[in-house]
């Protein structure tokens, strides 16, 4: 059976300003950063007959079409649940765009996630005590830190990882945001002695190992290899991808080491032919701090382990070994579920990030715990 | 009084023996009557073999503390009046899981291996949850 390796690329990329009060409609932004990103393309929307959204946005493909000026969508689909799809989306539409379903299709994700609903209020998460919920919400397990927290901490009494280890890829995060004009933390750096002296949320995390909240919408295009070397952009090929839905069988899907990265990672690699010594620059969907180091373990950055050493090493910052979230990533750019992580790594294999990892060839990147997971290449 | 509540579980078809069995404060468990193993949260079949003959086994209710968080900011109303608070992952000697609270103890005082023992307490007239208390 072919492979997907190298069928698709990422052809223009759109995004609005990020905020803690856009003020707009979902609808309005998802328009923006779709247009922003077919422009980029050097498309004009009527070349644009597909279009992938994530089950939890509130625009539908079909709004977002009539917005754009296109009567119709050869292709569409979408993906949940909640933070994890925007991996698989790409997969969708390079599944849709290499078998000659769609020409070119637009992912998208429009989230007033600061002044509308959430995510850390637990709000969206929430299932009122339904299935298996009745086993874990009736004691307070209600937001989606606590299940971060209950693994960080295990993490840290297998492994003796530290509190300033998690402080460390905060800290990186925060470091690569103070040059990204376009972040939210834009301008506001923190040391060591902030992070340990700010408030605890629960237990072993601080507010600063908690993804940025956000207002803003962002969108991609995607199409086939063969329309792609006619594009505006250098194409940013999808080299190789995988995704992975975990059973929640064992530990009420609580457990650090039951991540869909960990069983992903050898399809990933495998596919496009590449270790992880061979990747230049990284875009981890960071909810959490925590789950950087466990993630690096699980995509064998480093061995299981020695999440917490290698980060504190500062080998995830700008200079380092490899080089994670340059743009500040959910903990400082935004939280807009993965979708800007995906965006700076296109921007990085084009040569164009204001944190410019020198010569990046090749990108790894990936939604919710390793739901999804693609590498891109120049 | 606190000013909003933690949800109170809502029983299914596949779990509505465990919550009627915590009434009579029993803590139950699936086990596979094909490949032995024990599963929890309770689901149809089992999930190492898919088998769907499985029993409901009475558990001693013993284990230790896997890992814990405090929540210690109203990072919902639900958390109102009622931090700092302990959600803790007991492993059970029967291997599986079960999230659940630790009462008469001091959140600080939590710690990975601590030996627990299962209790009961009394949510409303149809739902008692399966609680911890500290061993010795």
């Amino acid at each position: 059976m072919e492979s997907l390796k190298d069928q698709a690329a990422i052809v223009g990329i759109g995004e609005t300003v990020y905020n803690r009060d856009s003020g707009r409609s979902e609808l309005s932004m998802a328009v923006e950063a779709a247009k922003t990103a077919i422009a980029d393309a050097g498309l004009e929307p009527k070349d644009i007959d597909g279009i992938v959204k994530f089950t939890a946005d509130s625009t539908p493909q079909g709004e977002l079409a009539a917005c754009l000026g296109i009567p119709y969508l050869r292709y569409y689909g979408e993906l949940g649940p909640l933070g994890g799809a925007a991996c698989g989306l790409v997969i969708q539409a390079a599944m849709a765009v290499s078998r000659g379903l769609a020409n070119n299709v637009v992912i998208y994700r429009s989230v007033n996630g600061r002044s509308g609903a959430r995510y850390g209020s637990g709000v969206v998460t929430t299932r009122r005590g339904e299935g298996n919920a009745a086993f874990t919400e009736p004691y307070g397990l209600l937001v989606p830190g606590q299940s971060s927290a209950l693994r960080a901490r295990r993490h840290m009494h297998e492994f003796g990882t530290t509190e300033r280890q998690y402080g460390a890829v905060a800290l990186a995060f925060r470091k690569h945001a103070c040059l990204n004009p376009k972040a939210i933390m834009y301008g506001r750096p923190i040391t060591m002695e902030d992070y340990l002296n700010a408030k605890v949320f629960f237990d072993p995390l601080r507010i600063f190992d908690c993804a940025l909240e956000a207002d803003g919408a962002n969108a991609f295009v995607v199409t086939s290899a063969e329309r792609a070397s006619n594009i505006k952009h250098r194409p940013i090929y999808i080299m190789s991808s995988a995704q992975a839905l975990p059973a929640a069988a064992g530990r009420n899907g609580e457990s650090w080491d039951e991540s869909g990265a960990s069983w992903l990672a050898p399809e990933l690699f495998g596919v496009a032919g590449v270790t992880p010594k061979d990747i230049n620059v990284i875009g981890f969907y960071d909810h959490f701090s925590t789950v950087i180091i466990t993630k690096l373990e699980d995509y064998g950055f480093c061995q299981r382990g020695e999440g917490g050493p290698f980060v504190e090493e500062g080998s995830i910052e700008l200079g380092g070994e490899i080089p994670v979230n340059t743009s500040g990533g959910h903990l400082s750019e935004a939280y807009l579920q993965g979708m800007n992580q995906i965006i700076e790594v296109v921007r990085q294999l084009r040569g164009d990030s204001y944190a410019q990892v020198e010569n990046a060839e090749l990108g790894l990147v990936d939604s919710g715990d390793g739901a999804g997971a693609l590498i891109l290449r120049r | 009084m606190t000013s909003a509540q933690f949800p109170v579980p809502v029983p299914n078809l596949d779990n509505q023996e465990f919550f009627d069995r915590c009434r009579e404060h029993q803590l139950v468990l699936r086990r596979c009557r094909d490949c032995a193993l024990f599963s929890h949260p309770p689901r149809p079949n089992c999930p190492n073999c898919a088998s769907n003959n499985l029993e409901w086994v009475r558990s001693e209710g013993k284990g230790t503390v896997y890992t814990f968080t405090i929540t210690r900011q109203p990072v919902s109303r639900a958390f109102e009046g009622r931090l700092p608070w302990a959600v803790v992952d007991i492993e059970l000697e029967e291997g599986v899981h079960l999230i659940s609270n630790l009462v008469d103890c001091d959140p600080d005082e939590i710690e990975i291996g601590m030996a627990v023992e299962v209790v009961f307490e009394e949510v409303n007239a149809e739902i008692t949850l399966p609680k911890f208390k500290k061993v010795g």
